[in-house]
């Protein structure tokens, strides 16, 4: 059986920092009709909002890239990798 | 006050690692510089370590690297929904030294090599970011700027092997031709399943281990599956093209899922228990969308330089990271002991990694990726050689056999794939695996 994504993220360890890592640009977000990043991120950390806009949660990142590498809106997203000791730890992988 | 070195390596993966090892070695002062908390804590892979180009730098390592399973069974299935053609491979040599592949949990794998560093005399600093490029009036890079207060690292040579999204190659400016088309995303599963069970749904014994590597069960997103045991749990995962997955809203966790239930894969996974979900980016361009490799000050190797083969067949990375990261170590040693750290100095780096297996390598398969991932490979003949196949083995008596050529041509006809093609392909193909 495969678990819920709740119970599928909560097989990673996270290191969470207090400042988040990558900062989305809700205004930019707003005038996307694509919004690949929903979708694409392997973190489901992209939430769609009835504005139109997104809802961005870094915590639970695996700083992989795919969001800035789909996204095709300039200055939505300012992605950078947490504070060393932060972030995904994998053990297992 | 900066802290000064002569190499200052950013990345404790296996090209960070084999770089400091070999810089330690010629004497050089090296601090090999790591962003978690431990090296392999940010790295996975899909995923087996081919490690032969250790054999001289630590001999015998397969006595003490923390190996999984060694690869005694290599298979590539072509799949449909319903169908699937596999080519399974074992060799009795893969199961005794030097083996051949071997899977591992990079957290662990990385760590044993990082260490082998370290032992060399190298500095290994983890929970560390690098976050810019020192730089000095001429543009050279010196050293790197860390998130610690007080974190500059003033170096003669700066070897760049921070990953896929090498932050310090693009602030370099060696990233000219960036283009997202050229990147892959493998997204995998680890889950529980328990040696006994694993040894005996796979048919394996001991330490052996099998590696499946399959095309056709992504949903028609550009890209493979693979299935791959380690001791007592078995990962399973798909590698698919960045952009084509953003155009398919098809979501990573769901093209796994596809892969899982495949009927071909379904009845290895029953019952098994996911243990670590994980996710990273690969450069799977190749060849022909690799970056610049050389900077005053500044030579990138691993991910970082785009080596990586993802190309059907072949899957391979840790071997080439490994040798860049040897190689970029030794032209460093060279250019510090001559005093020339300058673009020209390090320049040997690109004549080194063109002469080794790293280049010839990726230069053998420059046109695989794009004839791997393409629309014909991925669906047409996919289904082409699964109802080929169907076709020659299925009995349908009273109707006498059909002969292969007959069954080709049909099948062909149905599909609409054209003869040309076939053979641009097939040509294609051989020029690249042949």
């Amino acid at each position: 059986m495969n678990p819920s994504f709740e119970d599928r993220m909560a097989t990673v360890e996270f290191r969470v920092d207090t400042e988040a890592h990558i900062v989305v640009d809700n205004d930019v977000c707003k005038s996307c009709t694509t919004q690949e990043c929903v979708t694409a991120c392997p973190a489901r950390l992209f939430v769609p909002t009835s504005e139109g806009g997104i809802l961005f949660n870094y915590e639970e990142c695996f700083e992989c890239g795919t969001c800035y590498m789909v996204c095709n809106k300039e200055g939505a997203i300012s992605w950078s990798y947490p504070l060393g000791g932060h972030g995904v730890v994998m053990r297992s992988s | 006050m900066a802290a000064n070195f002569d190499v200052v390596v950013v990345g404790a993966g296996p090209a960070g690692s084999a770089a400091a090892l070999v810089a330690a070695r010629a004497g050089l002062s090296v601090c090999l510089l790591e962003r978690g908390p431990f090296p392999g804590a940010k790295n996975m892979y899909g995923g087996v370590t081919y490690a032969r180009i250790l054999d001289d730098l630590i001999p015998s390592w397969w006595e003490e690297a923390p190996v999984q399973r060694w690869i005694t069974r290599r298979s590539t299935m072509i799949a449909t929904g319903t169908q699937a053609v596999t080519v399974d491979v074992r060799a009795g040599d893969w199961s005794k030294p030097p083996y051949n592949g071997a899977t591992t949990y990079r957290s662990e794998f990385d760590a044993w090599l990082a260490n082998k560093a370290v032992e060399a005399g190298a500095t290994l600093v983890t929970s560390t970011t690098a976050i810019g490029l020192l730089r000095n009036e001429r543009g050279a890079v010196v050293g790197v700027r860390t998130d610690r207060p007080d974190g500059d690292l003033v170096a003669q040579v700066v070897i760049a092997c921070d990953g896929v999204n090498s932050f310090l190659a693009k602030e370099a400016g060696l990233y000219a031709n960036f283009s997202s088309e050229h990147f892959t995303l493998g997204a995998k599963e680890v889950l529980t399943l328990g040696k006994e069970e694993i040894d005996k749904r796979f048919g394996l014994v001991d330490r052996q281990g099998i590696d499946i590597e399959m095309v056709g069960v992504t949903q028609g997103v550009p890209g493979g599956g693979f299935l791959y045991t380690n001791l007592d749990t078995v990962a399973v995962g798909v590698v698919v093209n960045v952009e084509s997955l953003g155009k398919s809203k098809f979501r990573p966790e769901e093209l796994i899922a596809g892969v899982k239930e495949h009927p071909s894969i379904a009845p290895y996974l029953r019952g098994a228990e996911l243990h670590e979900y994980s996710a990273h980016l690969i450069p799977e361009g190749g060849y022909n969308s690799m970056p610049e490799l050389v900077a005053d000050g500044m030579l990138v190797a691993g991910d970082a330089g785009g080596f990586c083969l993802a190309a059907g067949l072949f899957l391979e990375g840790v071997n080439f990271a490994i040798g860049s990261g040897r190689a970029a170590a030794e032209t460093a040693a060279a250019a510090i002991a001559i005093g020339n750290t300058t673009k020209s100095g390090l320049a040997d780096y690109r004549r080194k990694i063109n002469q080794s297996f790293v280049m010839a390598d990726h230069k053998k398969m420059r046109r695989a990726p794009e004839l791997v991932l393409s629309d014909r490979m991925q669906t047409q003949y996919a289904e082409l050689i699964c109802d080929v196949a169907q076709g020659l083995f299925t009995v349908s008596n009273p109707t006498p056999k059909p002969g292969l050529r007959a069954i080709l041509r049909q099948e062909r006809k149905r599909r609409g794939v054209r003869l040309r093609a076939l053979v641009r392909d097939g040509i294609t193909s051989l020029r690249t695996f042949g």
